[in-house]
């Protein structure tokens, strides 16, 4: 979707603001909201690709206006009501409703090395062919998508070369929205500066963007 | 940052609103999946109602069984003291006294970094890119805060800000001014928007005059700054941001 979430190319967000020895974490709760979200995706309700596009439906205004935790907090409770996890009435009010089932955690210390070392699906599968190949003049394609997608806007339209097949990833679009895995390959594409921003920028320089075979048209 | 434009409300008003937009949750059951969403509740919530709310949500979840929280004391000791920009520094200074390593490095850096002990935890796949006279190397996620966790952590409030998110790609040497990082017009600079699900470390030029430092001196000159591609790897008598 051609949400505030994303942001390549975008003017007047202001300097970039350096914290000198920053923390890991701010404060306790940006450490808990944190890893609460990682425990809670471990029960595989939704993915990562969900756990994205939930951010980029909320308001834009919120989005801006909140810090990046805040915005984990805002996401985790409405998640756990989405996919029935907890009732809103048990979010008001703290407490489990009465006769509720207790679950037993999917995420414990024990379990933890599972679950932190858990793969995406291999990057190696050579049943899905790649439709591009390094070297290969493309085309971003212009679409429009209203759900979760990973191509920038800035990027689309745009021609540029394949560098680098990374392999078979699922493709986001479709696994967003428990839709499919739709198992493709991904490229490192160049895009120069001047075909993305113009005659103003320098000659020289260039943007790489990964991108999947379904934004890729040929040249 | 963000915090500057947050107004003090009522502490009753938000738990109101919070309860409201709950209470419309449960009894519609829909209106958080949805494209549109209504957001009537006031989320201009002060830093200790965030607290309060976080801690209210672990101990409903903990009551519940959904979640363990010694496991999340775990995952938040990894990433307050097991993995960070130390592990990116000692990939860097392997690279740098062993030509063998830095082949592999930029061949398979997932192989190279594991070779040291060091893998993912988000099932993402890395690239190493490496800086030299002629090409400087930048890493941004524009899309949200994709970041090499492995080497690197979790990222710093800059790197998943809006002013760097948006500008990294279409200024990108106005970026490293900030950062003050002046490159010469002739260096080609190279912008890796992490789109997808790998994850890129920039391995920085190793700076003239450390050609009798052990691994571990180098290691301990290389930033995260440096590995993300705002800085230079400097020597300390110039100064150099970590």
């Amino acid at each position: 979707m051609n949400g505030v979430h994303d942001m390549g190319g975008q003017q007047g967000m202001g300097p970039v603001r350096y914290e000198k020895d920053e923390p890991v974490f701010h404060a306790g709760w940006e450490g808990r909201i944190y890893a609460l979200n990682r425990a809670m995706r471990a029960w595989r309700r939704w993915s990562l690709d969900t756990d994205r596009h939930a951010l980029e439906t909320m308001s834009p205004l919120d989005y801006l206006r909140m810090s990046y935790y805040e915005r984990w907090v805002h996401r985790l409770e409405e998640q756990l009501v989405s996919y029935g996890f907890v009732t809103g009435d048990e979010l008001q009010s703290g407490k489990p409703a009465p006769g509720s089932v207790r679950a037993t955690p999917v995420f414990t210390l024990a379990t933890a090395s599972r679950w932190l070392n858990r793969g995406i699906a291999s990057s190696h599968e050579p049943a899905v062919r790649p439709l591009f190949k390094v070297g290969q003049r493309v085309r971003a394609r212009n679409i429009n998508p209203t759900g979760h997608t990973r191509l920038p806007r800035y990027a689309r339209g745009r021609a540029g070369v394949v560098m680098r097949d990374h392999g078979v990833y699922l493709f986001p679009d479709t696994n967003a929205h428990f839709q499919g895995e739709k198992r493709q390959h991904v490229y490192s594409v160049r895009f120069t500066a001047r075909e993305l921003w113009g005659d103003r920028a320098s000659e020289r320089d260039s943007v790489y963007i990964d991108m999947w075979d379904d934004y890729l048209e040929r040249l | 940052m963000g915090d500057s434009n947050k107004g003090a409300v009522d502490r009753r008003e938000f738990l109101k609103g919070i309860a409201a937009g709950a209470v419309t949750g449960a009894t519609q059951g829909t209106v958080h999946t949805q494209d549109t969403q209504d957001h009537d509740h006031d989320h201009q919530d002060v830093p200790s109602d965030l607290a309060l709310r976080v801690k209210a949500l672990e101990s409903l979840l903990v009551e519940k069984g959904l979640v363990d929280s010694a496991a999340l004391d775990g995952l938040i000791d990894t990433m307050e003291h097991k993995v960070g920009p130390r592990n990116g520094a000692r990939v860097v200074a392997r690279a740098w006294v062993d030509p063998a390593y830095k082949k592999r490095l930029l061949e398979d850096a997932p192989a190279a970094i594991a070779e040291l002990g060091y893998s993912s935890g988000q099932g993402d796949h890395m690239v190493v890119v490496e800086n030299g006279p002629k090409v400087h190397n930048l890493i941004v996620c524009t899309l949200c805060s994709c970041y090499p966790w492995p080497v690197l952590g979790l990222p710093p409030v800059w790197y998943k800000s809006a002013p760097y998110r948006s500008r990294a790609v279409i200024d990108p040497r106005g970026i490293l001014r900030e950062f003050g990082t002046t490159l010469p017009d002739e260096v080609e600079v190279r912008v890796w928007d992490s789109t997808a699900e790998l994850r890129y470390l920039v391995l920085p030029e190793r700076p003239s005059g450390t050609e009798r430092m052990s691994e571990e001196q180098l290691a301990a000159l290389v930033t995260r700054d440096a590995m993300v591609g705002v800085a230079k790897v400097t020597l300390p008598p110039s100064g150099g941001r970590t």
